[in-house]
């Protein structure tokens, strides 16, 4: 018992356990997020994110219309149903969100991420993680006598899978630029 | 160019306090004579003026404050205004931009700290831009669901000459819906004729959405008959006269309000949000009613309870739409259903939950603002508040006509926004009576504007309901911690009647009922700002309640014992 008379245990209920959820399961979705490209707003983005205590599992952004000074922002984020359409509708209401898509639902899409990997090793392991990276058609893009660096480029499962395998084999560095997705067809 | 843009926007009068980094602006000021400019001061009482003043008049309010400091202390008004969608466009002065990023005299990351706490803000370093970028401040300030911005102005771009863009049609990529989906308003419409057990819960965006929105509002309940009950923030929007208002709902409204809306088969939520001060406990919330919710805030829908039919855009739009709807399909209701409702809602009715007895040498705050009412009611009066009991109570005793005449923090909950926000109100509106409600401890957090309503002859009203106390805290420390009154008791008060005096306003003392009236009447036919200290019952609760954790139909009601209402969990919520 806390000096509140407040019951042990009872504590570990924040407010917002107390929220009815809809659905427990905690879905993955890949939402695109076209936005103006104005200083600061990938700021506002990752602000709504930490301030209202949403997940951000990748982002990445860049400019791609350079003459309507238009940025994607690609973010992979988890959450119940509930929590996602939140986000969705929290990131339309920024100002400078022009648009949202939620790749996940709107049919079927393609996802990709670029990854670099250095491995380092000699003998048995360095000829391994060669053969390895040319299974998973990773190319190697520098090399020293005792170390490779591969860029791999997929779904991020094709990465953390190559990861798996490379750990063993003198893994020492990684770098991922998260995920880039479009929408299929038109 | 900033002046010109102001005056294109149609602003008449600009709260604020000049510093080393606003001074070009303030020069520009000075030399003309279209905008009146109003020294507060503090700059969080510049931002709740704007506020009053913008909740007073349906226009955006504008404040003109300096970089770091001023800045910073206007971050609370800037919340207020977010949480409550009150329209600002606040102009910040910033060290020029060479200097930025150095930690100059006064830097601060202004529109990194706002950032957060606007709807949206801009660092303007180009001179060409500034007047576009405030263009399109008022644009996003005013469409859309209100909110506040703020556009930050380094001092060598103030200095700058530009070309000065004058104010286009908007050609603003941010441009909300309006118009509410026709399918979902239809469904609406067939929910209405069968409901049974119909509640109108109307909230803020009724009046955000304009006094239009409010006299279709009030059609729609006479011509449905259905009950109307309204949030803090939509008080106003159905007269409280009208035979169709079944009072305030929520944490301190009204027991037939809260019970119809457990009960209702049919609960029609217009411009609210349902907040965590309406629903209670949320898996407990109206739990046999279909749910419908227009909001112009996508975000707003299903964000804490989840809807049956939600109508996405203005309300007054909507509102019209529906009236068209349910006009051309017959103008039916379930009136038999209907009238049985009314029944039950009577019988609630009759538990008369705002009952007091005003007994002995003590006032009593409810009687305090009975009398208020009686007294004030027929003047062309606007009421403001701070936080507290005695807001609660001033919602529940004062009765509100129209929409724009209530001021008050609900959101945020900001204590000190009352007096400032009167300051503003009075600007807005020199001949009326405006009376700012407040509790002792929430006055004083911001009573140096004492100041700015002696300098500028404001007649504000400050009827202090006096309880040395904090009187929440107290209650809520009373309910839910043994009685373990920490830090709730304002120790060290100032005599109020010579603080009065101090600024040159006058001072009112009252202490006895008896007194009560003739002290309030001294009060109105003073013309000038009054202190009005009333001393009232130290310990008085602020009920009913519903205690944090339960349901609407788990009010409490007044001095019964209170030891158990509150259980673990509850606890824990605020």
């Amino acid at each position: 018992m806390s000096a509140l008379k407040i019951k042990k245990g009872a504590t570990s209920h924040s407010a917002y356990n107390l929220r009815p959820n809809f659905s427990d399961v905690v879905e993955r979705h890949t939402l695109a997020v076209l936005v103006e490209n104005e200083p600061g707003v990938l700021a506002r983005v990752i602000g709504l994110f930490s301030g209202r205590g949403y997940n951000i599992d990748s982002l990445t952004v860049a400019e791609v219309d350079h003459t309507g000074h238009l940025s994607r922002i690609t973010i992979v984020t988890s959450g119940t149903p509930q929590v996602i359409e939140q986000i969705k509708a929290q990131l339309g209401r920024i100002v400078t969100v022009v648009e949202v898509h939620d790749l996940t639902v709107e049919g079927a899409s393609v996802e990709r991420e670029l990854a670099m990997f250095k491995v380092a090793g000699k003998g048995d392991h360095r000829v391994e993680a060669l053969r390895l990276a040319d299974i998973f058609r990773a190319n190697v893009v520098d090399s020293t006598l005792e170390s490779f660096i591969f860029e791999i480029t997929g779904a991020p499962e094709k990465i953390d899978a190559f990861a798996d395998l490379m750990r063993p084999l003198g893994l020492t560095e990684v770098a991922r630029t998260g995920v880039a997705a479009l929408s299929r067809g038109d | 160019m900033i002046v010109q843009a102001l005056i294109d926007q149609g602003v008449d009068t600009v709260f604020g306090y000049p510093g080393g980094a606003v001074l070009p602006i303030y020069d520009e000021v000075f030399q003309q004579n279209s905008i009146k400019h109003i020294l507060v001061r503090h700059e969080q009482g510049a931002v709740h003026a704007a506020e009053g003043y913008a909740r007073a008049t349906g226009k955006p309010g504008v404040v003109l404050v300096t970089s770091g400091p001023g800045a910073t202390n206007a971050v609370t008004g800037l919340t207020d205004a977010l949480m409550d969608s009150i329209p600002l466009v606040v102009l910040t002065g910033q060290v020029p931009t060479f200097m930025i990023g150095s930690d100059a005299f006064q830097e601060a990351d202004t529109v990194g700290i706002t950032r957060p706490c606007t709807k949206h803000n801009w660092l303007v370093k180009e001179t060409d831009k500034l007047a576009g970028v405030i263009h399109e401040a008022f644009h996003v300030a005013t469409s859309g669901r209100p909110g506040p911005v703020l556009v930050d102005i380094p001092k060598d771009v103030q200095f700058a000459t530009g070309t000065y863009a004058p104010k286009a049609r908007s050609t603003s990529r941010y441009q909300p819906q309006l118009k509410g989906d026709l399918e979902a308003i239809t469904e609406l419409v067939a929910a209405m004729e069968k409901a049974k057990r119909p509640i109108f819960y109307t909230g803020g965006g009724v009046i955000n959405s304009g006094p239009g929105a409010s006299q279709l509002l009030r059609e729609l309940v006479e011509a449905t008959g259905f009950p109307i009950t309204s949030t803090l923030m939509g008080l106003g929007c159905y007269p409280a006269s009208g035979d169709k208002w079944v009072g305030m709902l929520g944490m301190h409204g009204l027991y037939e309000a809260n019970m119809a809306m457990h009960d209702c088969d049919l609960m029609i939520n217009i411009g609210a949000r349902f907040d965590d001060r309406i629903t209670g406990v949320v898996d407990r919330f109206s739990p046999k009613s279909i749910k419908a919710h227009i909001d112009i805030d996508p975000s707003s829908i299903n964000k804490v309870i989840r809807v049956d039919i939600p109508i996405m855009g203005d309300v007054g739009h909507v509102l019209e739409d529906l009236l068209k709807v349910w006009k051309s399909r017959g103008r039916k209701t379930n009136a038999e259903a209907v009238a049985k409702w009314w029944k039950q809602i009577d019988e609630w009715r009759s538990v008369d939950c705002l009952k007091f007895t005003q007994k002995g040498k003590v006032i009593k705050p409810q009687y305090a603002l009975a009398r208020l009412e009686a007294l004030t009611k027929d003047h062309d009066r606007y009421i403001c508040t701070e936080v507290g009991q005695h807001q609660m109570w001033a919602a529940q005793y004062l009765g509100f006509e129209d929409p724009n005449r209530w001021m008050t923090s609900g959101g945020l909950g900001t204590m000190g926004y009352g007096f400032p926000a009167s300051i503003g109100v009075q600007m807005a509106h020199p001949e009326a009576l405006v009376i700012n409600v407040a509790g002792e401890a929430s006055w004083l957090m911001n009573m140096q504007e004492m100041g700015t309503a002696m300098q500028y002859n404001l007649p504000v009203k400050q009827f202090i309901l006096n309880n040395e106390r904090l009187g929440m805290v107290r209650q809520w420390q009373e309910l839910l911690h043994g009685e373990r009154y920490s830090s709730s008791w304002s120790e060290s008060l100032p005599d109020f009647v010579k603080l009065a005096e101090a600024f040159g306003a006058k001072g009112i003392l009252c202490q006895d009922p008896d007194d009560l009236d003739d002290a309030i009447m001294e009060m109105l036919n003073h013309d000038g700002p009054v202190i009005f200290d009333c001393l009232v019952e130290k310990h008085e609760n602020c009920f009913p309640m519903i205690p944090s954790g339960k349901a609407h139909n788990e009010m409490i009601m007044g001095e019964v014992d209170t030891s158990t209402a509150i259980d673990a969990e509850g606890k824990v919520l605020v």
